[in-house]
């Protein structure tokens, strides 16, 4: 059995064992979070036994699904998907072990099903990244709705059901559109050679040599379904509704993996099957992502919802993966795919401080906090870490992507890079925004302060007095008592902090995975062989 | 030796690391590891310094940074003159404000922290002026801001130092977009961001090119550097600390500006366009500084507009090329020592004054504070060029290249730079007189939190860094001038000092008008003060008084054109958002399903909409195939 098998059954199975767990939240928790780290450990070998330099595709195994339709089982990775299985390793012990930090339960539900379902989505990710067969993948890639689906409509805020039902309405039907588009491959692979295949290496080489109308056509239908995922303005709103509903946990997935399976797919997908359409409708997409950049940086800036914020934030952030991958530059389509990793990695810091925010305050709007860092100054050096990989400063991660993806697509389109670069400036501008407002000024906001009770004048009560310390205090109510980080939060945040710095001075060992896979992805887009 | 520069980074960067995992457990110590580590910089710096031949460049790789294919960039350091000179600046004075900040800093309870952001502050600093590729100082050039943005933000419960941070830090991302867009030009020429190859191959970029990375980069220095049109951040800036002041908004951070321009000079040499308008940016920038500096009554801001206007000579000076380069940076040396002298100064007496920074509650200080008042006295003696002080010397030499330049640029430039001098002599000697002599205002006012004042002289950690300051203030100027040292020693890096020929005056009738007009500007504020300073600020003032207390309009400029219509942006395009884009998907799904309100109880029709959606699908499905057959 190879790696990549363990890491898609091991999940499945700890779902599994975990799901019967519905009397015992801590044994539920502790079971989950020994199976997701063992997953994160096994990736370890799984990552060292990769060679960028080999096969295109490795670690690949195949069986029979449905011979008559040419259907495999059968999974393999590159450098792109290797990176993306890493992040999702990395991120699910995160959340599993957030659970009770950043979020609580719904009365009367259980760990069990919650981290079930959680593992569940990990292990179906994992098998959409690794998917070699293209009917395999969009199996999975409707499958994977499932598990999201109950999750942001079974453990979400007040207008769960909506943005559920939402998110898999939007997902679903793109998804229908890429299973025509894909079965139109399917059909040339029998006009070629008389039986037809699903296996994505084949039809890469029939569907190529398609003429280009045919081409665009197909492109458009895998293009929707990604651009949907990844989300693209104008097929995003969906994004801000379901992050704004899903509890933290849930939301650094959906924000930090799962819409990677978006531009995951035009680097897999769309560019080495459909290279002449890729580059006839390069133009339009490179308008969207500018225009995406520039519109979620502006709707980040005007959001009250600390969720929903971080919502537009990524779709900003979706705008410059997707501009660095449609350049057709090598160092660009280097910087989205680390881009990638690195959004995850900023992105779900974020959103998990949001959520250790959320807890102590009980409110998502920004306006009901106010001088924060005055009580729990290391929760707001946090923000400002996650805060600063978000506006890309150099130093954290997200700087050598950003500035790959700009750097590469200023060579062939100074204009559209100009554009987004000026979504660095509006980057700083909402990010410290929020920070000034969350964190900065005096001690103020509903949040941070209990009820005033009716009729007699506010006692001072001792313990917050001596939680504010020298804060200056405008509200004459007491304090909550907020406590700054503690133990175990510190615990969840140290692994992120530590990456995101140490990716920002030493990103090599992720470029040079990714940078063979980019170079052959180009390669099929420019025709090289 | 030059092999182990990186310590140079490497003992600040792992001071500051320390500090911050530390946290309050280093309270205790935590000042005097951060000011240990600068003290260790600067003296490895001062060895390489002395081991240096003064005349080769060391490019020395540490390890391979962003490697992509044809796109090397190394983490790397470059030895030569210009970037050891700034060396020693950065953690020469940077070490007596971290000693001073001792002392300054006693009171606060987060000391340890105040000094892990000074360590970051000094290990981003020296990555900038030592990195050998633009990438890498871009890495420092942001990093700095990190440090200023915490910095500035000091006293973060205080609405008006978070919005100044922002504003610094705003400001500042838009001169480093040019930076950013400048970088890109040279990758997409030349294939390389390093110095070195960049350097090369100036000549295979066409020229129109050239000059829109240097203007580029120059909106970058503007940004960093408090120039024109991107002044308004600095004065903000004095909501911090007052060692932060002195160290990062006067003697380095705010000068690394003028150092890009001096680095880059192989690209500013190959384009005059980009050299003129540095200069007409210097020009501006500087009368600018000036003109506002007189009207303030706030002692910090008035210093900053000191700085933005000496900066100002500064880029003036870079900007005339290679008859200039070496003196815009002499001058920067020669600053570095005595404004940070000032605001040491400045911040000594807002010790013994409850913190107030209004001169118009001073007054009479020298006899309470005679140290402060000397070592300040020779500081100002030092900025407005009185003769033989390090000012008359560095400043001096600036107005004269000015001069050198060929027909009107020569007039124009020369000009500013000798009336600039007459306005420095006038607010400076003003803001003296208010500090120092006449009444004693303070003693029948009380502070704004009810206090008496009862000034006093500071402690020695603190008056001590300020006399040797005082020192350089005094003796560097003739240090650098005499032989021409300073500008011989620089020659490798910014290549040697041409003399222009085309002055329309000779050298000593040039030195002999700044000095008229210095001795003017003295004279007019000692007669503007002597009518009496009232404590309130009186209101009833012209249009031009108003204009300059006003900062010349530029905050209001900056609130009409860019702040007031980005929020109407933003929230016409929220609302927009939830109607216009999710109200026609929403009105698709109405279209399609029977009604946008059924969309929210899907939970019962859930069935119906999964079989509708499979039906549209297998639809699609068809056509596609179809499509695919018969094309």
């Amino acid at each position: 059995m190879t790696w990549l098998l363990a890491l898609i059954l091991l999940p499945l199975v700890g779902a599994a064992v975990v799901a019967g767990m519905k009397s015992n939240d801590k044994l539920a928790v502790a079971t989950a979070l020994a199976v997701t780290v063992v997953e994160l450990l096994l990736v370890i070998p799984f990552w060292a036994s990769y060679s960028p330099s080999g096969a295109r595709i490795q670690q690949a195994t195949t069986m029979d699904w449905i011979p008559s339709f040419g259907i495999h089982i059968s999974f393999g990775t590159d450098g792109i998907s290797l990176v993306m299985i890493a992040v999702i390793a990395l991120l699910v012990p995160i959340v599993v072990g957030a659970l009770g930090l950043t979020d609580k339960l719904p009365a009367g539900r259980s760990a069990g099903g919650f981290l079930s379902l959680i593992m569940l989505q990990e292990a179906l990710t994992i098998g959409v990244f690794a998917a070699t067969d293209v009917f395999l993948f969009y199996v999975l890639f409707e499958i994977m709705l499932i598990p999201m689906y109950f999750l942001i409509g079974g453990y979400g805020g007040p207008n769960r059901q909506y943005a559920a039902v939402k998110f898999f309405l939007y997902s679903f039907l793109g998804g229908l559109i890429m299973l025509a588009s894909a079965i139109g491959a399917y059909a040339l692979s029998v006009d070629k050679y008389g039986k037809g295949t699903f296996d994505w290496a084949t039809l890469v080489t029939v569907v190529r040599d398609a003429p280009k109308g045919t081409q665009i056509w197909l492109f458009l239908g895998f293009f929707l379904a990604f651009a949907i995922k990844a989300p693209l303005v104008p097929f995003h709103t969906w994004l801000p509704d379901a992050a704004g509903q899903a509890p933290i946990g849930v939301a650094v997935l959906l924000v930090g993996v799962l819409d990677k399976v978006g531009t995951f797919g035009f680097l897999r997908y769309c560019l080495p099957m459909f290279p002449e359409a890729s580059k006839a409708l390069a133009p339009l997409v490179l308008v969207l992502s500018v225009v995406g950049i520039l519109y979620g940086s502006i709707l980040a800036a005007g959001q009250t919802d600390m969720k929903r914020f971080i919502a537009y934030v990524s779709i900003a952030h979706f705008g410059f993966i997707a501009l660095g991958i449609f350049t057709f530059n090598e160092q660009a389509m280097v910087g989205s795919v680390s881009y990638m990793l690195n959004h995850s990695l900023a992105t779900g810091m974020l959103i998990v401080v949001v959520g250790l925010v959320i807890m102590r305050g009980g409110s998502t709007r920004i306006s009901d906090y106010g001088g924060m860092a005055k009580v729990t100054p290391l929760l707001g050096g946090m923000l400002l870490i996650a805060g600063l990989s978000t506006l890309s400063l150099p130093g954290t991660n997200s700087f050598i992507s950003e500035f790959l993806v700009l750097l590469g697509s200023f060579v062939d389109h100074p204009v559209y890079t100009i554009l987004a670069t000026l979504g660095m400036v509006l980057a700083a501008a909402y990010v410290l925004w929020l920070y000034q407002r969350v964190m900065q000024g005096p001690v103020r906001g509903d949040a941070l302060f209990l009820p005033a009770p009716t009729g007699s004048p506010t006692p001072t009560s001792a313990g917050s007095a001596s939680a504010v310390g020298t804060a200056t205090v405008v509200d004459s109510k007491a304090l909550k008592a907020i406590k700054d980080l503690g133990v175990r939060e510190i615990a969840i945040l140290a692994p992120m902090v530590v990456l995101i710095i140490g990716l920002g001075f030493y990103p090599k060992p992720v470029l040079d995975t990714v940078t063979p896979s980019v170079q052959q992805t180009l390669s099929a887009v420019q025709g090289g062989k | 030796m030059t092999a182990s520069s990186w310590l140079l980074v490497a003992f600040p960067a792992l001071g500051a690391l320390a500090l911050f995992l530390l946290g309050k457990r280093a309270k205790g110590w935590g000042h005097l590891l951060g000011t240990g580590t600068v003290v260790a910089s600067f003296v490895f710096g001062l060895l390489l310094f002395f081991a240096a031949d003064g005349k080769s460049t060391v490019d020395t790789k540490l390890y391979s940074w962003i490697p992509v294919s044809s796109l090397q960039v190394d983490f790397g350091i470059r030895i030569d003159a210009l970037s050891l000179t700034f060396v020693l600046l950065i953690t020469g004075v940077g070490m007596l404000i971290h000693f001073y900040s001792i002392g300054y800093m006693a009171e606060d309870a987060a000391r340890h922290r105040f000094f892990a952001y000074l360590n970051l502050f000094v290990a981003s600093m020296l990555i900038l002026v030592l990195g050998n590729n633009f990438i890498t100082l871009y890495l420092g050039w942001e990093g700095v801001g990190l440090a200023s943005y915490l910095l500035i933000g000091w006293y973060q419960d205080r609405p008006s130092a978070a919005t100044a941070a922002k504003k610094a830090f705003l400001m500042n991302r838009v001169g480093d977009v040019g930076l950013a867009l400048a970088i890109f030009l040279m990758f997409s020429y030349v294939g390389s961001t390093g110095y070195a190859e960049v350097f090369a191959n100036i000549d295979k970029i066409p020229p129109g090119a050239v000059t829109a990375i240097g203007l580029l980069l120059l909106l970058g220095a503007c940004g960093k550097s408090g120039q024109f049109p991107l002044q308004a951040w600095l004065p903000d800036a004095m909501e911090g600390p007052t060692p932060v002041s002195a160290l990062i908004h006067a003697a380095t951070m705010v000068t690394a500006g003028v150092y890009l321009v001096a680095r880059s000079n192989t690209i500013f040499n190959a384009s005059p366009d980009a050299r003129l308008v540095v200069t007409i940016i210097g020009a501006i920038t500087l009368l600018i500084g000036c003109v506002i500096g007189c009207a303030y009554d706030d002692i910090k801001k008035v210093l900053a507009y000191s700085t933005v206007s000496q900066i100002g000579y500064m880029m003036l000076a870079v900007g005339l090329g290679p008859v200039g380069y070496a003196l815009g940076i002499m001058h920067l040396v020669a600053h570095g020592f005595f404004k940070a002298g000032l605001f040491l100064g400045a911040g000594s007496v807002m010790h013994a004054m409850n913190d107030e920074v209004d001169m118009r509650k001073f007054g009479g200080l020298a006899k309470k504070m005679p140290i402060t008042f000397v070592t300040f006295g020779l500081g100002y003696l030092a900025l407005i060029g009185f003769p033989f002080l390090s000012g008359y010397f560095t400043k001096d030499a600036i107005i004269e290249a000015a001069f050198g330049e060929e027909g009107w640029r020569g007039w124009v430039f020369g000009g500013a730079a000798m009336l600039g001098a007459g306005l420095t002599a006038f607010y400076m000697t003003r803001l003296v007189i208010m500090t120092f002599f006449g009444k004693e205002r303070w003693k029948d006012i009380k502070s704004s939190d009810g206090r008496d004042f009862h000034p006093h002289e500071s402690k020695p950690v603190m008056w001590i860094p300020m006399a040797i300051l005082a020192v350089g203030s005094v003796g560097a100027g003739a240090f650098f001038k005499i032989g021409d040292r300073f500008t011989t020693w620089l020659a490798p890096s910014v290549g040697a000092l041409e003399k222009s020929e085309h002055g329309p005056l000779s050298a000593g009738l040039i030195t002999t008008f700044t000095l008229v007009l210095i001795a003017l500007g003295v004279v007019a504020a000692w007669a503007f003060v002597r009518r009496g300073v009232p404590v309130e600020r009186p209101e009833r003032v012209s249009i031009f008084v108003r204009a300059a207390r006003n900062d010349l309009y530029g905050n209001t400029l900056n609130e009409t054109l860019v702040a007031r219509p980005g929020t109407w942006l933003s929230r016409a395009l929220v609302y927009v958002d939830n109607r216009g884009v999710d109200g026609a998907v929403n009105g698709l799904a109405a279209l399609l399903g029977g009604g946008s309100g059924r969309l929210r109880r899907l939970q019962t029709g859930f069935v119906r909409s999964y079989a509708l959606s499979m039906l549209g699908g297998t639809f699609l499905l068809v056509v596609a195939l179809l499509l695919v057959r018969f094309s």
